[in-house]
């Protein structure tokens, strides 16, 4: 057992009287990339929203710690749509968890620094003052990228972030995800093999029902990855067809 | 510009077919007065119109102000509060079902022939739209974002101020907006029951005296007082809740 880790021990969850999860373990290595893929209504979103403490509807037990506490108070959790607040404006929508924290007032002129510097490497410093509206989707993305690094979290809980958005776009973003939040601890589910051979270290295919999970690929090359580098591009294949096997099983 | 003009072109028409009517079929003025003689009235009385105009602009935007007011306190009250719910909310269903018009000469009774029994009319008219509408973008703030705030370990009172409130201003601004189009009518209710002044006590004496002309040139400030409010309002709501 890894010690620094995120261990999910035991768990188990229903979900409006269906069994999601049973007796479910995992361990994620702490301080790299994780990627969760399956087939839609397996329980992806489910399980982050358990790691986040989010599934107040669910019936749950079973303890999901990293370094002895539990992950939620360790954690910050971007989901699939930007959720940017449309009467703030893209400074104070990235600055909204300083708010709602209520922190001391000079952490706040230091988190007001470090929020224009990360939106400034964002490519946002001059659209800090619009409003969501006026934001392309990727741009919003990015601030939505940005208000959830400056909640400084090692634990980053990343939901299909990027799959709203087009090729070119996405394929920046990754790039800016990937340089931003090096060194943290990212569970990224994502649908898009491509996506996940780019950007995560271990791959995992969720499964069955009680869910289950099985390592479909480790890599240990940088990410960003090239994709069209051979090894990635047959990793990416590999993993294709293994998804392709578990839909054919749960078929 | 468009707007105004279409705005502008109707009026005219209806005038127009109004003056037409009244030309065509030579209905008498004491039935039905024609609009150049409605504005021949509304210059020659326009001292007494505008005296009368005063009282009832002020009950209006009294009535207005603390209608919201109460609304919104209530609102908040209701769904801050559990227990408050279960008791105040049915209440307030209830106290709905008695019509204004028929509680209006006690409130005349217990609180006088002056601005304050106008006021309260309005209020109470105001406040239940007011009211539901803040309580129901309260409970109805968006999941992802509560659960954004409570991704950030935001207390109760931190996502009740910086999230379900601002989240709620849309479906309040449609209550005041509400509000707005009824306040003139809970001051001319008020008015009408029991007052020795406004534009209502006007209308009320003209027409017991079959001064016809003089009941329509008051309403006719009645409507551009309401209108103005609506309007304002409208514009007010647009440009500070835009989301």
């Amino acid at each position: 057992m890894t010690t620094n880790a995120i261990l999910i021990s035991n768990l188990c969850l229903a979900l409006q009287g269906k069994t999601i999860f049973s007796n479910f373990n995992l361990e994620l290595p702490a301080g790299c990339w994780s990627a969760l893929l399956g087939p839609s209504g397996i329980g992806k979103t489910v399980l982050l929203r358990a790691i986040m403490g989010l599934n107040a509807d669910a019936h749950k037990s079973g303890s999901i710690l990293l370094n002895g506490k539990p992950v939620y108070q360790q954690a910050a959790y971007m989901a699939q749509t930007d959720l940017l607040l449309p009467w703030l404006t893209v400074l104070d929508n990235v600055l909204i968890g300083d708010r709602l924290q209520n922190k001391q007032k000079h952490f706040a002129r230091q988190f007001l620094e470090t929020a224009l510097h990360l939106l400034d490497k964002a490519g946002l410093a001059k659209t800090a003052h619009l409003y969501p509206h006026q934001l392309s989707g990727g741009m919003r993305q990015r601030a939505a990228l940005v208000r959830t690094l400056l909640q400084d979290k090692p634990v980053i809980l990343m939901d299909e972030p990027f799959s709203a958005l087009d090729a070119v776009t996405r394929h920046s973003l990754q790039n800016l995800a990937a340089e931003l939040l090096r060194n943290k601890t990212v569970i990224l589910v994502t649908h898009d093999p491509a996506e996940a051979v780019r950007l995560a270290d271990t791959i995992y295919i969720m499964h069955g029902s009680p869910a289950a999970v099985t390592v479909a690929a480790h890599l240990t090359s940088l990410m960003p990855r090239d994709l069209s580098e051979p090894t990635i591009l047959n990793a990416q294949k590999a993993l294709l067809q293994q998804l392709l096997d578990s839909h054919s099983e749960a078929a | 510009m468009n707007k105004i003009f279409r705005f502008l072109t109707l009026i005219c028409l209806v005038l127009g077919f109004w003056q037409a009517n009244v030309w065509y079929f030579q209905i008498p003025d004491y039935l039905l007065p024609d609009p150049l003689h409605i504005s021949q009235i509304l210059f020659e009385k326009r001292h007494l119109i505008f005296q009368h105009s005063l009282p009832t602009l002020l009950e209006i935007l009294l009535g207005f102000s603390f209608g919201i007011l109460f609304g919104c306190f209530a609102g908040l009250s209701v769904a801050l509060f559990k227990p408050l719910r279960r008791w105040f909310l049915p209440a307030l269903v209830i106290s709905q079902a008695i019509p204004t018009f028929a509680i209006a000469p006690l409130l005349v009774l217990w609180l006088g022939y002056g601005l304050t029994s106008k006021v309260m009319t309005t209020v109470i008219m105001i406040f239940f739209p007011v009211a539901s509408a803040f309580y129901d973008g309260l409970k109805n703030t968006p999941s992802e974002w509560l659960d954004l705030a409570k991704s950030m370990q935001a207390s109760r009172w931190r996502t009740f101020y910086y999230i379900r409130i601002p989240a709620a201003l849309p479906e309040l601004a449609s209550g005041i907006r509400i509000a707005a189009a009824i306040a003139p009518i809970g001051a001319i209710i008020g008015e009408w029951v029991g007052s020795s002044r406004g534009l209502g006590y006007l209308m009320i004496t003209a027409n017991a005296r079959m001064q016809i002309d003089l009941m329509f040139a008051a309403l006719c400030i009645l409507m551009l007082l309401a209108l103005a409010l609506y309007f304002g309002v409208d514009k007010g709501l647009q440009r500070w809740v835009w989301w």
